[in-house]
């Protein structure tokens, strides 16, 4: 397939902005809880809320470069029983709408607690929209990896590791973006977020890695035998039909030559995960908010390249009826 | 499962690759009601434009025994079309009453997610309309009654100077298309996705004579000489002697 910028960006910049938003209610969730010292004040939540909107507005911004009627955008909301994309044009704005309940919350200090539970744990306004968030950012994470997964003849997405990488990718920057944003305003939590980046970052490279390794085994299941219903071995084509060039031609060829494809695949996986564990590392100890936003830098740099890599590495079966135009 | 199910029927044995329904195709579409089908620098270095319908060539077997296989390409109206439940506005669908599959080009948004969704490559995103375009099986031809009857046929189909296309349908067992499928082995597409293509194809088919020697020597050829049997001697009775 060949990679759209639009969705390369809508992906990972939305993909940010949730693994932002879990890491700013996991900090709160384990506050409540006693397990982090009593966060002061909201600046922290208020402020990685507004970037975390700005990331996903960032998104939203993108998607609508990949359309070709964006004025008609509105319609793409109809089919949520059977559409994945559609649903995730739902819960995206959804989704915006607790992290901006959320950042009100916290913003105009809605703190009088709404219900108190068993243990004595004060349940205000910004627990519920922070619980609503992550329930919604996990579904949006669900919704963006299901677009791909779902396409059962797209062989190298139709995995049950599409969705479970977009979770681990995206909360791997989004804690690290955290992690950065400790380390210029709460020190106190320097440690804690980056820990959990250096973890998710680690898991989101076995998963990546996985699929890689998944993807280099497949063998496509349509040949263009099943193509033509011809059972000859010997198959070839000899002309397109035309000598110009088509959607056919342009959607679904990346154009790129192998060398650059493997080149891209060891970048990612050196820029999306290894550099960024070790700046993470490096960062904690020196509790330096430059190497912790490097970090951040160079893991969102190495995932554009992975999102590239993605779309690129997809072989669409249709592409076995335009291997010669004449 | 609709109850009619419009398709093509397309004879790989009598295509000739002559492109004739590919340009019979755009010039009706190109002028239907859905609006032209514009292309990109049509007479420029770098062509590039829009078809419901492509005819492409392959070649099987390897020198001195091959055979060219013209291809005609066009959507093949699946029962379980994949593109109809990933598109999120609802713009391309599948018609009830004739199991038609298309788009409504006043509610499609372009993202094509739809055509990523075909293994086939049927659908053609219009660069100038900025919609997803594919075969309409010809639906503003078919229904047309200020038509003769004749004429109520996808326009590729009337071009066709072969006859290799057969329309019909295919959910009528005493349908020519039906027939022609049953009769002549007709397959469909990229079986192992379960897409139930509703257009058929119809496998190149040779015929061979097979040819006996004794079927080269007529046994009672008037000009054979006869005396190249033995002939009886005289003295031996013949049946004509018998006296029973």
């Amino acid at each position: 397939m060949r990679p759209a910028l639009s969705v390369v960006l809508l992906t990972t910049l939305i993909g940010a902005g949730q693994g932002l938003f879990l890491a700013l209610f996991t900090v709160q969730s384990y506050a409540l809880v006693g397990l982090l010292p009593p966060i002061a004040g909201a600046a922290f939540y208020l402020q990685g809320s507004v970037i975390a909107l700005a990331l996903l507005a960032g998104g939203l911004v993108a998607s609508f470069f990949h359309l070709g009627r964006p004025e008609r955008a509105w319609r793409s909301a109809m089919q949520w029983r059977t559409s994945w994309l559609s649903r995730e044009v739902i819960v995206l704005p959804a989704f915006m709408a607790a992290v901006s309940l959320y950042a009100a919350a916290h913003g105009l200090g809605w703190t009088q607690a709404v219900v108190v539970l068993p243990p004595g744990l004060p349940i205000d306004a910004s627990v519920l929209a922070g619980a609503l968030g992550t329930a919604l950012a996990f579904a949006l994470f669900v919704c963006t990896g299901m677009i791909y997964a779902c396409l059962r003849f797209l062989a190298e997405w139709h995995t049950p590791l599409t969705p479970l990488n977009y979770i681990l990718l995206g909360g791997a920057s989004g804690f690290t973006l955290a992690a950065g944003l400790a380390a210029l305003s709460m020190p106190t939590l320097v440690g804690f977020l980056s820990g959990w980046a250096i973890l998710i970052t680690l898991l989101a490279a076995i998963g990546r890695i996985a699929s890689l390794w998944r993807n280099a085994r497949l063998t496509p299941r349509s040949t263009v035998q099943s193509a033509l219903g011809v059972k000859h071995p010997a198959v070839v084509q000899r002309s397109q039909g035309f000598v110009g060039r088509s959607f056919n031609t342009r959607e679904f060829f990346h154009g790129a030559p192998v060398r650059r494809l493997r080149l891209a695949k060891h970048t990612f996986l050196v820029l999306a995960f290894a550099v960024p564990v070790l700046l993470l590392a490096a960062g904690r100890n020196a509790a330096s908010a430059a190497l912790m936003l490097g970090a951040f830098v160079v893991q969102f740099g190495g995932l554009l390249i992975e999102r590239w890599f993605f779309f690129a590495q997809a072989r669409h079966p249709q592409n076995l009826y335009y291997q010669a135009v004449s | 499962m609709s109850r009619r199910q419009l398709a093509l029927v397309i004879d790989l044995n009598v295509c000739v690759g002559c492109h004739a329904c590919v340009t019979s195709c755009k010039e009706w579409n190109t002028a239907g009601a859905a609006g032209p089908m514009a292309d990109s620098n049509p007479y420029g270095a770098d062509p590039s434009g829009t078809f419901f319908n492509r005819v492409q060539t392959f070649e099987v077997g390897q020198y001195p025994h091959t055979e060219t296989v013209h291809f005609p390409k066009s959507c093949l109206h699946c029962e379980d079309p994949p593109c109809v439940p990933v598109c999120p506005t609802g713009a391309s669908y599948k018609r009830e009453e004739d199991g038609i599959v298309l788009v409504d080009y006043d509610r499609c948004i372009g993202c094509k997610y739809c055509a990523w969704a075909c293994p086939y490559g049927a659908r053609e995103f219009d660069e100038h309309d900025k919609v997803m375009k594919k075969c309409t099986l010809c639906v503003d031809r078919i229904y047309d009654i200020r038509m003769p009857e004749a004429d109520r046929k996808p326009a590729c189909v009337k071009a066709c100077p072969t006859s290799a296309r057969i329309f019909g349908d295919i959910h009528d067992p005493h349908s020519e298309a039906s027939r022609a499928i049953r009769e002549n082995g007709g397959y469909a597409l990229m079986p192992e996705w379960g897409t139930q293509p509703a257009n058929h194809y119809l496998p190149r088919r040779t015929t061979r004579i097979r040819i006996h020697d004794d079927e080269l020597v007529r046994s009672d050829n008037p000009l054979r000489v006869e005396g190249h049997l033995p002939k009886p001697s005289a003295d031996v009775a013949t049946l004509d002697d018998a006296s029973w």
